[in-house]
């Protein structure tokens, strides 16, 4: 029997609300924020403002919606997962700034309905789809699978996705077809990093990644469209974003609205804004140092607060070797970064 | 007046750990703030060191001397916010692996010029009372000079760590340089004094 113990964080039907009555609630909530703060030092009880914080969950309701998945047990279901809280969060998405809090309180308005994905490039059969449609035409299923970020933290998170290959196969790729090119929506009214690059970190935008066609193929790879049971978050890419888990997670674009296959390697925007730091590969690897920082071991975001702090060994290939290690036989893995 | 200022400083200084607590209260930086708790006190650390090195041109400019008075408080400040920047990474990032700890601040560059900054600043704050001033005689001033060392290493610190954000650190690179050409005699002095005593050798 599954007995289902609700979170704080958990969402029920009764906080299902319009979006006007949501940005009012937030405004309170901030409100609160403030005035809560003060309750955290009288308590004699509480053991200290550092284990006050690991209390916290994200005061945010959002407008997520169910989303279930057929669970794929053979990815690692035991595995200890990030709190929710911490995964909607916690998050790097330059298009809404820079600090990792700024995605979460920025992005609330991003709207994603309608959204549309184009697969086409060197294809006999492209096509455009909108959300309802793909959902219609692929199963998701979910999938937990370790985030590996490049500034040497990680997560563990319950996707919920498709697998890119059932995609890119309903397009029928021809011969030509040697890379994938993504492409994140373009749309600086909505997404202020965009509009400046000085909210967006002096990158360019559109935000653009690729993988080698081998790779995009893989089992692995998947287009998220969910976590923990409900769709994206727009912090997190909604409505559909990549999710490569053996590489660095700024190759796991979000909220894409191109898929191309291209004959050439596409650009990616990271290595564009820092060849020497970022390559086209950003496979996980703890032997290749970042320049300014070791990749040998990494913060694993779990329960917890600021001083529950667990650093644990990076493994080759974040963990997935045994999948993914073959599409790099004879190659340098310190060279191709 | 002096009262008043000091006052201000410790409001603003001091205020800003409750300011940094209700930040990551209120979820500003999301459920895992330790990115951002470092940022935070790196900066302030920054804009004290600003502030600190204004006092005597200020002070100059206004020909109001005791305003000098408020520089200490203002140093003391900055170290310790530069401690807390230090003491977040160590702590919240790596979890006190002082094998890790110590690796990174001798391997990585900007590291090396941040740790190298904070031990001058370490150097100074401990040297920052009336005793030590007067037991150190001249060789108190020559030790403080130091800050203006501190002044370039800082913002190519702050420059070297960034991903690709350079408008800010740039900014902060040309605020330090007009700090510094404001001294220009003073550093020049310096540089003369020390090949001075070369020559004496």
């Amino acid at each position: 029997m599954l007995i289902k113990i609700k979170k704080q964080s958990d969402i029920c039907e009764s906080d299902i609300t319009s979006e006007s009555i949501y940005l009012k609630r937030r405004e309170i909530l901030k409100g609160l924020g403030l005035a809560t703060a003060g309750l955290a030092f009288p308590g004699a009880s509480q053991a200290g403002i550092l284990d006050y914080f690991s209390k916290k969950t994200a005061p945010i309701k959002d407008r997520r919606q169910s989303l279930s998945g057929r669970v794929n047990a053979s990815y690692n279901s035991d595995w200890e997962l990030t709190p929710e809280s911490k995964v909607i969060s916690h998050n790097n998405f330059y298009e809404f700034g820079m600090g990792k809090g700024d995605p979460i309180n920025k992005a609330q308005n991003f709207k994603t309905e309608p959204w549309h994905i184009v697969i086409d490039g060197e294809v006999n059969k492209p096509y455009k789809l909108s959300m309802e449609e793909l959902l219609k035409l692929f199963t998701p299923e979910e999938r937990i699978y370790r985030l590996r970020c490049v500034e040497a933290w990680s997560m563990n998170i319950p996707w919920i996705g498709v697998r890119l290959a059932d995609l890119i196969k309903r397009a029928q790729p021809n011969s030509n077809a040697k890379y994938v090119a993504f492409e994140t929506l373009y749309d600086p009214q909505q997404m202020p990093g965009q509009d400046s690059r000085r909210i967006g970190g002096g990158i360019d935008y559109p935000y653009v990644e690729g993988l080698r066609i081998d790779e995009a193929m893989n089992d692995l790879t998947m287009l998220s469209v969910g976590l923990y049971g409900k769709t994206l978050a727009p912090q997190n890419g909604a409505p559909i974003r990549l999710v490569v888990p053996w590489k660095y997670g700024f190759k796991s674009i979000k909220s894409i609205v191109s898929i191309k296959l291209t004959r050439q390697q596409p650009p990616n925007t990271w290595n564009i804004t820092n060849a020497r730091e970022y390559g086209f590969y950003a496979n996980v690897n703890p032997d290749v140092d970042h320049p300014r920082w070791s990749q040998g071991s990494e913060r694993f975001i779990g329960e917890g607060g600021l001083l529950s702090v667990r650093r644990e060994k990076t493994k080759i290939f974040n963990g997935y070797a045994e999948e993914v290690a073959s599409l790099y036989r004879g190659m340098d893995l310190n060279k191709f970064i | 007046m002096i009262a008043l200022f000091k006052t201000v400083i410790h409001l603003l200084a001091g205020g800003s750990f409750i300011y940094l607590y209700l930040l990551i209260d209120s979820g500003a930086f999301g459920a895992d703030p330790v990115k951002d708790i470092i940022h935070f006190a790196g900066k302030s650390a920054i804009n004290l060191l600003i502030a600190t090195l204004l006092v005597t041109p200020l002070a100059k400019l206004t020909t109001y001397s005791p305003l000098n008075r408020v520089r200490r408080l203002l140093g003391i400040y900055c170290f310790i916010w530069a401690t807390s920047h230090f003491a977040s990474y160590a702590v919240f990032e790596l979890g006190l692996d002082l094998s890790l700890l110590s690796e990174e601040l001798l391997k990585r560059p900007y590291l090396v010029l941040g740790f190298s900054s904070w031990l001058l600043l370490l150097a100074m704050a401990v040297t920052s009372t009336r005793t030590m001033q007067i037991r150190l005689k001249s060789r108190w001033k020559q030790l403080h000079q130091w800050v203006y060392l501190v002044a370039i290493l800082i913002p190519v610190h702050y420059l070297w760590s960034t991903k690709s954000e350079w408008i800010e650190p740039l900014i902060y690179i040309v605020i330090f340089t007009i700090l510094l050409l404001l001294r220009h005699k003073q550093i020049l002095n310096i540089f003369q004094t020390l090949k001075l005593r070369e020559s004496f050798r």
